[in-house]
């Protein structure tokens, strides 16, 4: 069962239309909101006509910070939210499409064709949506050993660069969405949210009520990227405004608010300075990131997530600042800090290692640490090694001739590049229940969610792998409040943070069966104590013989019990103070491109990937989660940048036309391995989970291939075409 | 949102009767409903033309293909006729918008779709196009897609389509019925420079409607491509592109006509070019030269500068292409 390529099993309630996302819900009653950005990124409101809007046949209110009821702002203990400010709390403007007005109507269409009437003038300052990034204030110190600066000064071979990654947007195809429903007491919520928990605990603060008057609900998303992790305003407004009305209010934010104020990847400028002796050993690194923050949040994109144990050196450093723009507030975003971390520090080692004449998958192999040296912990499970050459032998890697331009097939020029990658493993706190039943099927209860990535899919194979329960039996109830707390999905760790509270939860509902079946008069093993007996392949039995084994809903039947149930808890280990293990996920990319320069066409043919993520429950949701970051890693490097008028401060390419990404066309042959081997210092079943690693690594590769192409070293992201058109 | 009226046509007359100053008819819909919704396009009046018999493909009466104005552009691409005389008309359709787009697209909106430009996208920006006299916000601003050829200090507008550039390559006329009567226009008439009307793109006057598009019967012998440059691989607008139509006889090009998308006001045909290739033999040097007498002396913006060269790279690989021995 475990390690199984199941389909999913929720793909027939997806591809028949069966599934119902936040913004297919429909309750009785329900009128709908439009909500109005700001048309200027930077000063106040001077007036708010909504006289015109309020004209509108079927509209019903129109929401402004007279009226829109008490927000609060949310404490930090309450959970995480980047934009702390609730909406309408001042008539201050510091991002553009900051939301100004909630039109309230009883058609979706009156309440569009009211927003458009409502007139909004402003005192405009100057909005700062520079693109250089001078860090605001002193910078953080993340991680310092040895003496870098020294080390780097007397080093024969050093690089000292900067590399910029672009603001880009989440954009999954699903809108985010809110349909708040008040009864007068207590709000339901169904919420495009990547955590129910969370959002639950946060709104309960802004809303100011007790937790447990507040109930969100998420079935299915169609996906999130990190952008629906923490709440957002319009679900606040959303909220608000069905309190005021004491009606469902369903608001479905547009496309081009999808650029606006529900977070991106921030802007990031990193400077990496590295040193090595000629042999290649490293002497030195230094990291330093800035990255553009809106202007209330204290946005960190971590960028040096990784920097400090990836590979070994004896002097390093690593800090981290911020500069504060007219924008909105940034958010995590698949694989935040590592991804745009390592595209500056992964295509540092590139340049070293062409600075050192030296093979760039021979220099990281060279470097390979004992130990991670940042904490002085050993490694739990660490296999970057393998990864390195199992790719490489994939790939054919040895067949790269390293000159630029060197290597051509059918007239087009191809560039071989590769650069490594590494993710965190953690497990986040987690609660669940399990249930059999007594008509032989099994449920499984937690508050976490699936984000299309195939939780539900990875819960059902625990059940049925410890019950013997066969998977389509068994039911998973996730994402709402009312259930037992589970871990939010983020940071590829909802699959690892499962495994002790499910595990723990099947046993004890296990042993409740087991208890049944030697108590009472009808029990078929009646007498025998219950230690000789054993749950197994769906049936209870004698311990030391299968013969006799009885179904263990014929158990329960015969006791009269409906189901028996056991809950399970576990403490998460995702930011603990001193970990007696270091952690991580790793991978290796080998990327081929091609290059025509006669028409300055740059294509990626291929990538092998090899990761090492621990034990893989099922490969085939696995290597799902790997290709397709792979292909929003060629979206990364190529194409996707959010552009922002440097006069309004607009996002201006805010569709889906001008907002590049890959398309299927772009998407090149991938050949995805996992090595599987099993982290057992995480948890008993030694799984890590898939998703962020696979877009790690990808873009500095394209770049260093880009570069055995071109001969162009691109360091701003991305990779366009009048980057490469006149030569290096 | 804007308040509008909407009809459906029965017969082209019942049409022009709706149609005036404030009206617009409604095709495949991909252009218009897209701009209606972002109140850029604000009709009074929407006259939906589906039902008119305006789709057929066919021979012209005076030799060459009639194509209907409500020839869906997938349709036309697949066409026989279309890709055994005018193959440079079905690929220049099939590197457009997507399968759905194409799908639904017509003959005659592709000829009038309005520009990509983001800032005309855009009710809060400044744009001459949307506003007359508003300014233009795409100069100093977001403007890598948008024209280097045939701009004005008004508008630096893009044309966005790529079948209007194989269109005029082959040297269409466009057929127009209105309260006026019918009017054939030359392709290469149809289309307006900004200048300091930017809000006016086409010679068709306010309630007029374009009824067919006809090619002229294929030179004998010719051949042509359409070339399209973009970022990623598919369901993007043309940063440059090229259609080429040309007949080469013992490695001499005799007759030749280009027309250049994605660089351009409009589809962009300069006849000089063509005559500094007509009568010549084929060489690389002078698919160059004729590139350089195209893009010289041209005024991009910082951001599109590079279209310069590309547009070169462009034009010179389509006329390699079109020449190259089969
Ligand atoms: C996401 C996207 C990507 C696209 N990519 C490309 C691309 O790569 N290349 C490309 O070339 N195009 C592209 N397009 C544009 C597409 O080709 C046009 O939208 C389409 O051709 C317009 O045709 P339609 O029939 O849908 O026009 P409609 O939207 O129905 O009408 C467009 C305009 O034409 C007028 N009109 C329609 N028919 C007539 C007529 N018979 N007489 C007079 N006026 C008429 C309408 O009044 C309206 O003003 C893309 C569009 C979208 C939305
Ligand atoms: S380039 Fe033309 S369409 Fe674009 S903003 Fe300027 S005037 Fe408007």
């Amino acid at each position: 069962m475990l390690g199984q390529a199941l389909p999913r099993i929720d793909g027939p309630y997806k591809v028949s239309g069966a599934a119902k996302y936040t913004s297919d819900r429909r309750v009785e009653n329900m009128a709908y909101a439009v909500a109005v950005g700001s048309t200027v990124a930077a000063g106040r409101i001077a007036r708010l006509d909504v006289s015109k809007a309020l004209e509108v046949a079927g509209v019903i209110e129109v929401f402004g910070r007279g009226n829109i009821g008490k927000l609060y702002k949310p404490s930090p203990e309450a959970g995480m939210f980047d934009e702390a400010r609730p909406p309408f709390a001042d008539d201050a403007i510091r991002y553009y499409g900051q939301y100004v007005a909630l039109v309230v109507a009883e058609t979706f269409e009156a309440a569009t064709a009211a927003a458009g009437l409502v007139e909004v003038s402003y005192r405009e300052a100057e909005p700062n949506v520079a693109l250089d990034l001078a860090p605001d204030d002193e910078p953080n110190e993340v991680s310092q050993r040895g003496d870098p600066a020294a080390a780097f000064d007397a080093a024969p071979v050093k690089i000292d660069q900067n590399y910029v990654t672009p603001a880009e947007t989440h954009n999954p195809i699903e809108l985010h969405a809110t349909v708040a429903i008040y009864d007068g007491e207590r709000f339901t919520i169904y919420e495009t949210t990547q955590a129910v928990t969370n959002t639950r605990n946060v709104l309960s603060e802004i809303l100011g009520v007790p937790r447990e008057k507040v109930r969100i609900i998420m079935k299915f998303l169609g996906s999130g990227f990190g952008g629906k992790l923490w709440p957002w305003t319009h679900g606040t407004l959303a909220a608000a405004a069905a309190r005021s009305l004491g009606r469902p209010v369903k608001l479905v934010v547009t496309r081009k608010q999808m650029f606006e104020a529900v977070g991106h990847r921030a802007r990031t400028q990193q400077r990496v300075r590295m040193s090595a002796e000629r042999d290649g050993t490293l002497t030195s690194l230094q990291h330093d990131a800035v990255n553009a923050a809106g202007m209330l949040d204290e946005y960190d994109e971590n960028c040096g997530e990784a920097t400090p144990y990836f590979y070994g050196t004896d002097n390093l450093r690593v800090t981290a600042a911020q500069t504060r723009r007219n924008i909105g507030s940034p958010t995590a975003m698949r694989g935040p800090g590592a991804v745009p971390g390592l595209f500056a520090t992964e295509s540092a080692y590139d340049e070293l290692a062409l600075a050192l004449g030296m093979d760039p998958v021979a220099l990281r192999l060279h470097n390979e640490p004992a130990q991670d040296q940042d904490l002085a912990i050993p490694f739990s499970s660490r296999h970057y090694t393998e990864c390195l050459t199992l790719g490489a032998e994939r790939f054919g890697w040895s067949q790269r001739t390293p000159e630029v331009g060197s290597m051509r097939r059918d007239g087009t020029i191809l560039g071989w590049g590769m650069a490594g990658c590494s993710w965190i493993a953690a497990r986040f706190g987690a609660e669940a229940r399990v249930e059999l039943h007594a008509d032989g099927s099994a449920r499984v209860l937690t508050g976490t969610q699936d984000i299309g990535t195939g939780t539900y899919t990875i819960l059902a194979q625990y059940v049925a792998d410890a019950t013997g329960i066969p998977v389509e039996r068994v039911v998973v109830e996730i994402g709402d409040t009312d259930l037992p707390p589970g871990p939010i999905s983020g940071g590829s760790m909802v699959t690892a943070s499962m495994v002790p509270a499910v595990l723990e939860a099947v046993r004890k509902a296990m042993k409740s069966a087991v208890g049944l079946a030697a108590k009472g008069d009808a029990a078929p093993f009646k007498g025998v104590p219950a230690d000789q007996l054993v749950f197994a392949d769906g049936r209870i039995g004698r311990k030391d013989s299968t013969a006799g084994a009885v179904p263990f809903a014929d158990i329960l039947q015969a006791a009269s019990v409906a189901f028996v149930s056991g809950s399970g808890k576990a403490e998460g280990s995702f930011g603990q103070e001193h970990p007696k293990y270091s952690l991580h996920s790793y991978g290796a990319q080998f990327i081929e491109v091609g290059w025509q320069p006669e028409i300055a066409r740059l294509r990626v043919h291929r990538i092998v990937t090899v990761v090492d993520a621990g034990r893989i429950i099922n490969p085939r949701m696995a290597r799902n989660q790997i290709e397709g970051a792979l292909v929003m890693g060629v979206g990364m490097a190529l194409f996707e940048e959010a552009h922002y008028d440097p006069r309004s401060g607009a996002p201006i390419n805010s569709n889906l036309a001008d907002y590049v990404m890959a398309t299927h066309a772009d998407a090149p042959h991938m050949d995805v391995t996992f090595l599987d081997y099993p982290d057992t210092k995480l948890n008993e079943l030694g799984v890590r989970g898939v998703g962020e690693i696979g877009l790690a690594g990808v873009a500095p590769a394209i770049t260093a291939a880009v570069y055995h192409a071109t001969g162009a070293r691109v360091r701003v992201l991305p990779v366009t075409i009048e980057k490469l058109l006149l030569g290096p | 949102m804007n308040f509008f009226s909407f009809s459906r046509a029965a017969s082209v007359a019942d049409a022009l009767r709706d149609a005036g100053a404030g009206a617009k008819f409604v095709a495949g819909g991909t252009t218009l409903v897209d701009l209606m919704k972002l109140d850029v396009e604000t009709p009074a009046v929407v006259i939906d033309i589906n039902r008119l018999p305006l789709a057929e493909v066919g021979p012209a009466p005076e030799g060459g293909l009639r194509i209907g104005a409500l020839a869906r552009n997938s349709d036309v691409a697949h066409h026989p006729a279309v890709v055994r005389d005018y193959p440079v008309l079905a690929e220049a359709l099939l590197s457009g918008a997507s399968a759905q787009l194409r799908n639904m697209a017509t003959t005659g909106g592709n000829l009038v779709q309005r520009t990509r430009c983001v800032y005309f996208r855009d009710t809060a920006s400044a744009c001459n196009k949307r506003v007359p006299g508003s300014g233009c916000a795409a100069i100093g601003g977001y403007n890598r897609n948008l024209a280097i050829v045939g701009t004005s200090e008004h508008c630096i507008a893009s044309h966005p389509s790529d079948q209007n550039v194989a269109l005029t390559a082959l040297e269409a006329t466009v057929q127009i019925t209105g309260a006026r009567g019918d009017r054939s226009v030359p392709i290469g008439e149809f289309y307006l420079l900004p200048g300091d009307t930017p809000e006016r793109e086409t010679v068709l006057e306010p309630g007029e409607m374009i009824t067919s598009v006809t090619l002229p019967p294929p030179a004998p012998g010719a051949r042509s491509t359409y070339l399209k440059l973009r970022d990623r691989a598919s369901y993007e607008f043309a940063l440059a592109s090229a259609a080429v139509v040309a007949t080469v006889t013992n490695g001499t090009l005799e007759r030749v006509r280009i027309a250049m998308g994605g660089i351009g006001t409009k589809p962009w045909r300069n006849r000089d070019a063509e005559l500094a290739l007509e009568g010549k033999r084929v060489s690389a040097e002078r698919f160059a030269a004729a590139a350089q007498i195209i893009l010289s002396g041209v005024k991009p913006q910082p951001g599109n500068a590079f279209k310069v060269e590309l547009g070169k790279r462009c034009l010179v690989h389509a006329l390699k292409l079109v020449t190259a021995e089969a």
